[in-house]
């Protein structure tokens, strides 16, 4: 038997936690993050008193480890209060993910992932780099080692919450030989860098995130190196990490929106009973779309967290199979989030268009625009033609 | 007579000599592909995972072979020898 089902855990129930309370301080403060595009750190205060940024750390420890179907309900339900909070807990859980699948080995590492529990740290991502183009498979900058020690810069074009993460998980090259897809990721502290904000962040929507530019220097230890070659923590784990839990808020964008179009359709039936309005065929009809999705990416993180960590598991979240599974759940979620919180705002009328009434549709509208972007749509669906030129599709 | 068809009359290149000049021509590798050993890293050398999809297709053309799915994944294509391998593999099936 396992522990879990023996032990109770003392801190079960984090998703009751965020749906009951964490979201509604999210809520509250939202409107405040978008005006200003500011941090929400209410709502990571909060988040921090559940222990939820240590959800995805392995329970031995100290973490719930918690796999991608429990975490990404966690960020569809936060997504219902604040898009941008929801976002940085899932660029969060990303970055642990990729700590805690691939560094288990490493003392250090392990070391590091106690304290991210002990600490509730929170841990950024820098992926971007000028020259790169959005290409998160090559980098420019490389790993510069001096003995037990190593400098490394970085041009980022963005660091999502760059000045209130904790620690920062970077991308670059193995070494100053190496070709710009041979890529690891450095994990660098507070202390062992500088950042020098290139950019601003006043963008239309996912304003809470805080992503400017940042040049960034830094010096640290090789342990800080983590074991192993990008390409493979980022097939095995960033990729289908990133697809399904931003998939997972940009449902609970479409669905947050969606309720609001629904009270606007009670009210209208609250009018005159006996006659369904007709919006609320329209309802209906954004209904069943919010469900497609929904299956969508509970199916595909249910497939992820049943692969366990055997050899020929983790080759297949290397093949041409997963790649186009997870290429297909971002393309398609990110497109329909955006059509259903279109279709809300139809129903919703002027009173959704309001930005100062209740039922306003306004921000989840400019916030959910971000997810065919955000790793483009078009550079994703270009990739995957080309992995449909091999793929036989005979599993 | 093209240069593929050549190839394959000629009975005494070996699979790692046709995978190399697949390479050459598809790889796009950062260094030249006769400077690579058999069992060198092709992702090390700069193979990008878009560029081991035309090596794939190239591939299946000049051995007449398909790939079957669970054998596109990176580990197949970490090197001329994890290649030349691969094609036997199929060829014996």
């Amino acid at each position: 038997m396992q522990e879990s089902a023996v032990i109770p855990d003392p801190r079960s129930g984090l998703l009751d936690d965020i749906r009951t309370s964490i979201v509604g301080i999210a809520a509250k403060h939202a409107e405040d993050v978008d005006a200003r595009a500011r941090f929400p750190e209410e709502t990571f205060a909060a988040l921090r008193d559940s222990k939820a940024l240590s959800a995805a750390v392995p329970r031995e420890l100290g973490g719930r480890g918690l796999g991608l179907r429990e975490l990404s309900a966690h960020c569809a339900a936060l997504a219902h209060g604040c898009s941008s909070s929801a976002m940085i807990l899932a660029m969060h859980h990303i970055q642990v993910g990729c700590i805690a699948r691939h560094g288990m080995h490493s003392a250090y590492f392990r070391d590091f992932l106690r304290r991210i529990d002990r600490d509730q740290l929170l841990i950024g991502s820098v992926t971007s780099e000028v020259g790169t183009f959005g290409d998160t498979r090559s980098s420019v900058t490389c790993v510069e080692r001096q003995g037990e020690r190593f400098n490394l810069t970085k041009d980022a074009t963005t660091i999502s919450y760059g000045k209130e993460a904790d620690a920062l998980l970077v991308t670059c090259r193995r070494a100053e030989d190496s070709p710009a897809s041979d890529q690891v990721l450095v994990l660098l502290h507070k202390s062992d860098y500088r950042l020098q904000q290139t950019s601003g962040w006043d963008t239309l929507g996912m304003r809470g995130t805080c992503s400017p530019g940042f040049k960034m220097t830094s010096s640290g230890s090789i342990d800080q190196i983590l074991p192993g070659s990008f390409a493979d923590s980022s097939a095995q784990t960033m990729v289908p990490y990133s697809h399904i839990l931003w998939s997972s808020l940009w449902y609970g964008i479409a669905s947050a929106a969606v309720a609001r179009a629904a009270s606007h359709v009670r009210g209208e039936a609250r009018k005159r009973p006996g006659s369904v309005p007709a919006s609320a065929t329209h309802l209906a009809k954004v209904a069943a779309q919010l469900q497609s999705v929904r299956h969508n990416w509970q199916a595909v993180a249910s497939e992820f967290d049943a692969l366990g960590a055997s050899e020929a598991d983790m080759q297949a979240l290397l093949g041409i199979g997963w790649a186009l599974k997870l290429n297909n759940l971002k393309v398609g979620v990110s497109e329909s989030a955006a059509q259903i919180v279109h279709q809300a705002l139809q129903i919703a009328g002027i009173l959704g268009y309001k930005n100062d009434s209740p039922l306003s549709i306004g921000r989840f509208y400019r916030d959910v625009l971000s997810a065919a972007l955000m790793i483009s749509n078009e550079r994703i669906a270009s990739k995957s033609a080309s992995m449909l030129l091999v793929f036989k599709d005979d599993a | 007579m093209d240069a593929a068809s050549a190839r394959r009359e000629d009975l005494h290149a070996s699979a790692q000599e046709r995978v190399r000049s697949v390479l050459n021509a598809h790889g796009r590798l950062g260094r030249r592909v006769d400077e690579l050993a058999d069992g060198d890293d092709l992702y090390a050398a700069g193979m990008t995972s878009l560029a081991s999809v035309n090596v794939m297709l190239a591939l299946e053309s000049e051995f007449d072979i398909e790939f079957p799915d669970q054998m596109l994944n990176r580990s197949v294509f970490a090197s001329i020898d994890a290649i030349a391998a691969a094609i036997e593999r199929i060829q014996k099936a």
